[in-house]
């Protein structure tokens, strides 16, 4: 009776079932260890660029990081009574400009802004020269002729530290200052102080109470400052250019503010993110549902054209014997092997209107000569070109599909009398359909994401919405924006993917055996 | 106020670099980025060569990466990896790196050799630069190349006879962007040169660009790559067709092509060097000894035996000489050339590098539709 209700001990007196599990553990690590290469390779080269691209689609912290200041006094503006911000506003963009510049960082927010309101990217060029030049100078001037110790840089280290609570500005902008003076590789107890901390201590004595400290430094600053012209940032900036008056390049700042955006994808579904809301793009300037659509058209057109003759083609293959199939197998390969901008090239030859199709045509008088078609340069070249390119996807799938139909059945449906055709359509082709599915998807997928083909062949007609994504990573520098576009193509083919599963089943889907 | 600053930075400089330049704490390697072809070519004959000749103890390693330099920069930049030393960029792609704080602003008097008689480098570069990070190197333009036996007895002297359909029939090859077929557009549609931006700037004069591009919209093949236009004429399938005036030259020079040369309304543009910032000190070094040398009077005088771009010192033009191979005079293929630039635009970089991204999105929502 003990034995049985006592466990199960293995030879070295551990249960049987802690020493089985114990087992399979260390099985199921060495399993996990195995595919980690491959996992950790997934997860550096697919899935972190991917994660990366979808957080790039809405990121926007370059206006907060750079413009701070600014950013915070915009929040207490209001548009709607018209005209242009406050005189907080232009103080703040004054500090934040003046420490841009010596990071280097203006004319980047400029382009960035730009994608929004078109003349930014130069107006932020334009002020950066001139921000440093400003009449502050003048506060500088008359603070250093008052007392020398305003020039050295320890008299308002000593004041950040023991007024900061009565002179907030200029403690603020002497935290900035030090630090962006120390990133340049210099020593903010050395360095000569700048306009902008003048410009930040003649602002927080002006609304200090007269009298109102207890370093006399400071008071007769503050009787000094009484008597000095004020400086009007707003005047400044508009000298430099009337834009900067204008309340609709400060509604663009205010509106772009935000650590996040859905500027982007409203961009790449041709609306745009205004101060008053959510808007379509002028007619003129709507391009990307148009492009999603031909995208996925013309995929679809190139599918059906992959399907309608790869099929002949697979079941050559699979049918011949085996050494003539082989033959005709390399005869399907070589393309596959060859170099893409090789192939493309030669439908160019082929194609153009002086082409040799065109040429042969013309030669047999089936064209006349001034008629000729135009065969590229449109959609017809871009859809001739990538079925060519893509039919090894179609064939291949196919044909390892229909390797593995029995002849049998096909013999057995024709001796229980069925004709040539109802055999082939009733018995062979269900067969074959998870190979057309297995092809389709690899081509649409394919298809959907091509740019180089479409860029040579396509014209204007013919390009796809990758194209677009390209122009915007490489010549525009509008990542965002081909984030936003790229994450909206993947998961229409997500999309596809999940409603090809729900209607024909992904179980479905042959690459063989 | 900066002055101590100024002076401070400039004795940190002169203390980084007197060293250096004591005891050669130059790189061994350099990377070129290039647009590859006969401008590699000739940028490796004219500078590399001889340079390599001085210092045999330096290797120079060209990467054809110019046509997407600015997006690649952008990316080293964000992995803190910059594997570049020196880059050939056009000049609009220059002012975009200076934007973006991917190269470095340099002095050009202090950077750059003086020209032969003495004035300093920004005088004999001039107006060529445009941006603060750009060290210029060609003047090259934008052109178009017409076939010579499709024109009849009237071969085209003015720029419009792109939109003369009726006179020079058959497909014509533009580039696919907006820049320069919105301004060719304007002009033919009667705007004066000097007023060409101003109009362009309001929407009625993008409108009217677009209205006059329309009418040969049918039969404009649209280009993306320089190779396209040359081969387009030598196959015949375009009667006339923009391109860089030195691929028309080796089209009608090196390969013999029935096609002739339309300077009239000719837009220059610069193509030079910058330095990527980010780079070790040796490499620094290095690229600034290399780009001394080749940006000097008689290097860009010696790149044009080579290639028919303007070299763009202007005490370089007087050495122009002869090309190395065909050994045909090179100055009368100069778009600089005073014969040549009758008439000229200028491309105004600041103007597009505000409205590229908007008249960009405008242009190809009018090609597809």
């Amino acid at each position: 009776m003990t034995a049985i209700d006592s466990p199960v001990l293995t030879a070295d007196g551990t249960p049987l079932k802690a020493s089985l599990r114990r087992a399979l553990r260390r099985e199921k690590a060495r399993a996990f260890l195995l595919v980690s290469p491959l996992l950790l390779f997934v997860l550096l080269t697919f899935i972190a660029p991917i994660a990366d691209m979808l957080f790039r689609s809405v990121e926007n912290g370059i206006v907060h990081d750079t413009i701070p200041r600014t950013v915070q006094a915009l929040r207490n503006w209001d548009p709607e009574q018209g005209g242009s911000p406050g005189d907080d506003v232009f103080e703040a963009f004054y500090t934040d400009m003046v420490f841009a510049v010596e990071r280097k960082s203006h004319t980047r927010l400029g382009s960035r802004l730009n994608y929004e309101r078109t003349g930014l990217a130069s107006l932020f060029r334009k002020s950066g020269r001139r921000v440093g030049k400003f009449d502050t100078t003048d506060y500088a001037d008359a603070f250093t002729t008052l007392d020398q110790a305003w020039e050295d840089p320890r008299t308002w280290d000593a004041l950040a530290v023991s007024e900061g609570a009565s002179l907030p500005r200029t403690a603020s902008v002497h935290a900035t200052w030090r630090e962006v003076v120390r990133t340049d590789g210099g020593d903010p107890l050395e360095e000569e102080p700048w306009d902008v901390l003048y410009a930040a201590l003649y602002a927080d004595l002006m609304q200090a109470p007269a009298g109102g400290f207890d370093n006399p430094l400071l008071n007769d600053a503050r009787t000094a400052a009484a008597g000095l012209e004020p400086v009007s940032l707003r005047e400044q900036f508009g000298a430099i250019d009337e834009d900067w008056l204008d309340p609709q390049v400060w509604r663009t700042i205010r509106t772009y503010a935000g650590r996040y955006t859905p500027g982007y994808f409203l961009n790449s579904v041709d609306l745009k993110l205004t101060a008053d809301g959510v808007q379509y793009r002028d007619e003129g300037d709507r391009i990307y549902i148009l492009l999603f659509g031909r995208t996925l058209y013309m995929s679809l057109v190139i599918t059906i054209s992959c399907i309608l003759l790869g099929y002949p083609v697979a079941f050559l293959l699979a049918n011949l014997p085996l050494r003539t199939a082989n033959i005709l197998m390399i005869l399907v390969l070589l393309p596959f092997w060859t170099s893409l901008l090789v192939r493309t090239s030669s439908w160019k030859v082929l194609l153009q209107q002086q082409g040799v199709i065109n040429d042969i045509l013309v030669a047999l008088r089936i064209v006349d000569d001034a008629s000729r078609l135009i065969l590229i340069n449109n959609q017809t070249g871009t859809i001739i070109a990538m079925t060519h390119i893509l039919l090894p996807f179609m064939i291949l799938p196919l044909y390892s599909v229909m390797k593995t139909i029995p002849p049998s059945y096909v013999r057995a449906a024709k001796s229980l009398g069925a004709t040539d055709w109802t055999a082939f359509w009733r018995v062979y082709f269900p067969n074959s359909v998870p190979g057309i599915g297995a092809g389709s998807v690899l081509v649409f997928i394919l298809a959907i994401g091509y740019y180089i083909t479409p860029e040579l062949v396509g014209g204007t007609r013919g390009v796809f919405i990758s194209n677009r994504i390209a122009y915007h990573i490489s010549s525009s520098l509008n990542w965002g924006l081909a984030a936003a576009l790229g994450t909206i193509l993947l998961f229409a083919v997500l999309i596809l993917y999940w409603t090809y599963d729900r209607i024909v089943g992904i179980d479905n889907v042959k690459l063989g055996g | 106020m900066k002055l101590k600053k100024t002076v401070l930075a400039a004795a940190a400089l002169a203390l980084a670099v007197g060293p250096t330049a004591v005891s050669a704490q130059l790189a061994d390697d350099i990377t070129l980025v290039s647009w590859g072809g006969a401008y590699q070519k000739s940028q490796h004959r004219a500078y590399v060569e001889p340079y390599i000749a001085d210092n045999p103890e330096v290797t120079a390693v060209w990467d054809e990466s110019s046509y997407e330099a600015v997006a690649k920069l952008r990316a080293m930049n964000e992995a803190g990896n910059v594997t570049w030393d020196l880059v050939d960029v056009v000049a609009s792609d220059a002012i975009r790196l200076c934007d973006e704080g991917l190269a470095m602003e340099i002095d050009h008097d202090e950077l750059l050799a003086p020209a032969p008689d003495g004035s300093s480098a920004s005088e004999d570069f001039g107006d060529l630069i445009v941006s603060d990070c750009f060290i210029p190197q060609i003047v090259y333009s934008t052109t178009f190349g017409y076939r010579t036996d499709m024109v009849g007895s009237t071969p085209p002297t003015d720029v419009c006879a792109v939109f003369d359909t009726a006179t020079y029939p058959g497909k014509r090859s533009l580039e696919k962007r907006p820049i320069n077929n919105m301004e060719w557009a304007l002009i033919c549609d009667g705007v004066p040169k000097a007023d060409v931006y101003d109009v362009l700037e309001t929407d009625e004069g993008q409108a009217r660009a677009f209205a006059k591009l329309d009418t040969i919209k049918d039969d404009v093949i649209w280009w993306s790559a320089g190779a396209d236009t040359p081969q387009l004429l030598a196959d015949g399938e375009v009667v006339i067709g923009s391109t860089y005036n030195g691929r028309l030259f080796s089209v009608i020079e090196e390969q013999d092509q029935p096609v002739g040369m339309l300077w009239d309304a000719q837009v220059f543009d610069l193509d030079g060097w910058i330095i990527p910032v980010g780079l070790p000190a040796d490499r620094l070094a290095r690229a600034k000894d290399f780009v001394r040398f080749a940006t000097d009077t008689q290097r860009l005088a010696d790149q044009a035996k080579y290639i028919s771009y303007g070299p763009a010192r202007m005490s370089s033009a007087p050495l122009v000489g002869q090309h190395a191979d065909l050994g045909i005079d090179m100055a009368p293929h100069m778009p600089t050339d005073p014969e040549n630039a009758k008439n000229t635009f200028l491309y105004n970089y600041e103007w597009w590098a505000d409205y590229r991204d908007d008249l960009d999105a405008k242009f190809q929502a009018w090609l597809a539709q």
